[in-house]
């Protein structure tokens, strides 16, 4: 969510950006100028471990887009499958422990449980 | 195919994510001045990675401490790089497959394969990383890290960055 300010800071000096995301509609909502969406977990905007086909496709996807894109908005998505099941992927990009945001996010809204579940005070 | 931006997200983040928006009115738009067959490209990640030996991993131990904190500075990252000479630093996702194999974050092998092979003009000489999470208001990354990450563009000749946030 936060690099499309980046590339909106660093195509407003003059450098023309290409964004690969997972999140192309947040690259949109920001009016970058080329996003390129793929349809892959967090952490692996290229594709899966080892898969240079991917990581190929990727690359080649985001290069033509910057060639052939003639004004600001252009978006092109990857048709690319990940190769495992989504509740499998969903838990592999996951961090080990939850971040620190989170994880205040958690014990507020567990607080917020436990406060909810004891009786009022007579 | 449509890729749906919110497929990995948990459930419960959802809402907080689809209410989200910026606050552009205008759209940015550099137009590339050569073919892509003649254009050096540079490369950005917003995973964490920086140099093992050679440079200060992003702080951590304070985004622990303040959990609403990221941190906003850059780790300029050579184009020989390769995942024995980075590390990982990123609370925010599973950092293993970047550790196995750089180029699902920070693609330096495909581009330069890319360069050789004529598609593009040249792998840039740096490359860039930022770690992702951030505060709010990104202030430190318009007024600084940005600016910064642009200047060092112009000065290596960068063409074209591919940003690609983790």
């Amino acid at each position: 969510m936060n690099v499309p300010v980046l590339a909106r800071v660093i195509e407003a000096a003059g450098i023309p950006t290409v964004t690969v995301t997972m999140m192309p509609l947040f690259a949109e909502r920001a009016l970058l100028s080329r996003t390129v969406g793929v349809p892959f977990p967090f952490g692996q905007a290229f594709g899966p471990v080892g898969d240079d086909g991917a990581h190929r496709t990727v690359a080649e996807t985001a290069v033509a887009l910057v060639e052939t894109a003639t004004g600001p908005g252009a978006r092109v998505d990857v048709e690319l499958e990940w190769p495992v099941d989504l509740k499998t992927a969903y838990r592999a990009w996951q961090p080990p422990e939850p971040s620190p945001i989170v994880k205040t996010m958690l014990d507020a809204l567990r607080a917020a449980r436990r406060e909810e579940a004891q009786p009022p005070d007579s | 195919m449509v890729v749906d931006s919110f497929r990995y997200l948990p459930r419960s983040f959802v809402p907080l994510y689809e209410q989200r928006t910026y606050d552009f009115d205008a759209p940015v738009w550099t137009p590339l001045d050569r073919p892509v067959r003649e254009a050096t490209f540079g490369l950005l990640t917003s995973a964490g990675v920086y140099l093992r030996d050679r440079q200060e991993p992003f702080d951590l131990e304070r985004e622990r401490a303040e959990p609403t904190w990221g941190d906003p500075s850059l780790r300029v990252i050579p184009a020989d790089a390769t995942e024995s000479d980075v590390d990982v630093a990123h609370l925010h996702i599973n950092t293993k497959p970047i550790r196995r194999d750089l180029d699902v974050a920070l693609p330096l092998r495909t581009f330069r394969r890319l360069a050789e092979d004529g598609v593009i003009g040249a792998l840039a000489s740096e490359h860039y990383s930022v770690m992702g999470f951030q505060e709010p208001g990104l202030e430190v990354w318009v007024n600084e890290t940005g600016p910064e990450i642009a200047a060092r563009c112009h000065n290596a000749d960068i063409d074209v960055l591919v940003l690609a946030p983790a």
